[in-house]
C-alpha cells in the first residue's frame, strides 16, 4: 500500500543525499585547485568560453533591461510626481539586482547547458573513464578549471552588465523620458554607492561558481545515452536559475538585511 | 599453469549493483608476455573485470594483484604509478571530441609532460605509423575519422606510452571482417613489439583465436572454463563450445527480454 509518509521520507532522503553528493563534488573540484598539476590552457580556454563570448548575450539583455525599467519606473512613478528617481531607481536595481541575476541567468542558459552537455557525453562515452586510464584525474581536467572559470568570469560580465544596463536607462531617459544628460548621470552617480557594486560582483561570483558547478555535476553524473545527457542539460539549467534566485536573497539579505 | 607469479591475478572478485550480482567470485590467472581473451556473454561481467583492475569501479569483495602486489591496499600515489603502465583500448575508441587525433594519441605523455608540445606532433606521426595512419591523420579531430581509423587512433593512443599491460574491449565491434583482422594483426604486432600482457574481451570468435593465447568463459559472474585460445569451438567444455559456435541449443539458456 502508498504511504504517503514513506514517500516523503523517501523524497527528503534523496533530496539530502543529493545535496551531500553535491557539496562533496564541489569540495573535491575546489581541492584539485590547490594542488598541481593545473591545466592553465583549459582554464584559459573556458575563461574566453564564459567571459568572452557570453558577452553579446549578456549585453544584450543588460541593454533592455536598464530601457524597460527606465520606462516603467517612470511611468510609475510619473502618478505621484516622483520622476526623477528614475535614474536612482535603474543604477540601485541594475548594480544590486537585476545585473547580477539577469546576466547570472543568461550564462545559466547558455554555459551551464553547455558544461552539462559536454561532460555528460564524455561521461557515457566512456571518455572520462579513458582520463583515468591515461593518468589523468578527470575531477583535475574537467572540474576545477571550469569552476575558476566561473568564479572568475561572472563579475566582469556583471561589471559589464551594470555599465550597459545604466546606459540603457541613460538612452531611454534622455531621449524618451525628458532627462537631461548630465542630469540622469549626476543623479546616478549621487545615489550608487560602492556597496551596491561591491554586492552585485560578490553575488556573480557566487553564481559563477554555481552554474559550473550545476553544469558539471549534472554532466559527471549523467546516465543512460543521449536521454541521460539532455536531462543532464536540463537539469543543470534549471538548478543552477533556481539556485541562482535563492542565493540571491540569501545574500541580499546578509548585506542589506534589517 | 607454471609457478611462475602471474602478471595479473583476480581472486573472490565480486561486484554487484543494487539487487544485481555482477561479479561472483572471479578467479583467473593472466601470464605475464601473453594474451588472455575473456568472452562472455552481454551482461555476464567482462567489462566490469576489466574497469575492476583498471581501478574505474572499486569491487566489493576479492583481490586484484599485478605484479604479486595488491592494487586494492595501494595508496593513491601507487595505483598512478600502476596505471601508468597500463593502456586501454576502448570499444567505441573513447577519443577526446575536443582534441586533434595527436592530442589524443600523445595525451598521456603531454599530462605526464613527458613531452613538449612541440616535440608531441613528432612523436604522434611515429605511434600513428605503427597503426598504419598517415601522419596528416594527427591534424583531423576524432569525429571526422571512420570506425577503422577511431579504433586505430584509440590503439596508437593506448601505446603511446609503452605500457606493460594493454587491455582490449570488444576491439574489432562495429568493424567489417577486414577491417577487424586489420585491428586483430596491429594488435598482435604491437603486444609483441611492447613485450606486453595483453587482456581483450570481445564476442568475436576469430578476432578471439587471432590475439589471444589463452581464453577464459564468464557465465553468471564466475569464470567457467580457461584454456588455449586456439581450441576455442573443440574445448569438450559444452558452454563453451556452444557459445563459441554460436549455437542456440545448449547449457547456456539465452533470458530473452520481453
Amino acid at each position: 500500500m502508498l504511504n504517503p509518509v514513506a514517500a516523503i521520507g523517501r523524497a527528503v532522503l534523496a533530496a539530502c543525499r543529493t545535496v551531500g553528493a553535491v557539496a562533496l563534488f564541489a569540495l573535491e573540484g575546489v581541492s584539485h585547485l590547490l594542488r598541481p598539476p593545473f591545466y592553465g590552457r583549459l582554464f584559459l580556454k573556458h575563461l574566453a568560453e564564459i567571459a568572452y563570448f557570453s558577452l553579446p548575450v549578456v549585453a544584450l539583455t543588460a541593454v533592455f533591461t536598464g530601457m524597460v525599467l527606465a520606462l516603467q519606473s517612470y511611468t510609475g512613478f510619473a502618478r505621484f510626481n516622483a520622476e526623477g528617481a528614475v535614474a536612482n531607481v535603474v543604477v540601485l536595481s541594475i548594480t544590486r539586482e537585476l545585473g547580477p541575476v539577469i546576466a547570472s541567468l543568461m550564462v545559466a542558459g547558455r554555459i551551464g547547458a553547455s558544461f552539462a552537455a559536454e561532460i555528460g557525453t564524455m561521461r557515457v562515452t566512456d571518455q572520462i573513464d579513458a582520463l583515468t586510464t591515461l593518468s589523468t584525474n578527470p575531477m583535475k581536467y574537467l572540474v576545477a578549471p571550469r569552476l575558476l572559470a566561473g568564479l572568475i568570469a561572472m563579475p566582469f560580465l556583471v561589471l559589464v552588465a551594470d555599465i550597459l544596463g545604466v546606459m540603457g536607462g541613460w538612452l531611454i531617459g534622455t531621449t524618451k523620458l525628458g532627462f537631461s544628460s548630465g542630469g540622469y548621470l549626476k543623479a546616478t552617480m549621487d545615489f550608487l554607492e560602492v556597496m551596491d557594486v561591491v554586492s552585485g560582483l560578490v553575488k556573480a561570483a557566487v553564481f559563477g561558481f554555481v552554474i559550473t558547478l550545476m553544469g558539471c555535476w549534472c554532466g559527471y553524473t549523467s546516465r543512460g545515452g543521449a536521454q541521460g545527457v539532455g536531462a543532464a542539460t536540463t537539469t543543470a539549467v534549471v538548478a543552477s536559475s533556481i539556485l541562482i534566485l535563492a542565493l540571491d536573497y540569501i545574500i541580499t539579505e546578509m548585506f542589506f538585511g534589517t | 599453469m607454471s609457478g611462475e607469479v602471474p602478471k595479473i591475478r583476480l581472486r573472490g572478485l565480486a561486484k554487484a549493483f543494487g539487487e544485481k550480482k555482477v561479479l561472483d567470485g572471479v578467479d583467473l590467472d593472466i601470464r605475464a608476455g601473453h594474451g588472455m581473451v575473456i568472452l562472455g556473454g552481454s551482461g555476464s561481467g567482462k567489462s566490469v573485470t576489466i574497469k575492476c583492475v583498471l581501478g574505474l569501479i572499486t569491487p566489493d569483495a576479492g583481490r586484484i594483484e599485478v605484479d604479486g602486489r595488491d592494487v586494492l591496499s595501494m595508496k593513491r600515489r601507487e595505483r598512478e604509478e600502476l596505471n601508468d603502465r597500463i593502456g586501454m583500448l576502448f570499444q567505441n575508441g573513447a577519443l577526446f571530441d575536443s582534441l586533434p587525433v595527436w592530442e589524443n594519441v600523445c595525451f598521456k605523455l603531454l599530462a605526464q609532460k613527458r613531452i613538449t608540445r612541440a616535440k608531441a606532433r613528432d612523436k604522434a606521426a611515429e605511434v600513428l605509423a605503427q597503426v598504419g595512419l598517415a601522419a596528416s591523420v594527427g591534424d583531423l579531430s576524432p569525429a571526422e575519422l571512420s570506425g577503422g581509423m577511431q579504433k586505430r587512433v584509440g590503439l596508437a593512443r593506448a601505446i603511446a606510452a609503452q605500457p606493460d599491460i594493454i587491455f582490449f574491449d570488444e576491439p574489432t565491434t562495429g568493424l567489417d571482417p577486414i577491417m577487424g583482422a586489420v585491428i586483430d594483426g596491429l594488435i598482435v604486432d604491437v603486444v609483441k613489439r611492447l613485450g606486453a600482457t595483453a587482456v581483450s574481451i570481445t564476442h568475436d570468435m576469430a578476432s578471439a583465436r587471432r590475439i589471444g593465447d589463452d581464453a577464459a568463459m564468464l557465465h553468471k559472474g564466475r569464470i567457467v572454463w580457461t584454456g588455449p585460445a586456439s581450441t576455442l569451438g573443440a574445448t569438450g567444455n559444452a558452454m563453451v563450445d556452444q557459445f563459441a559456435r554460436g549455437e542456440r541449443e545448449g547449457p547456456i539458456q539465452m533470458e530473452l527480454r520481453r
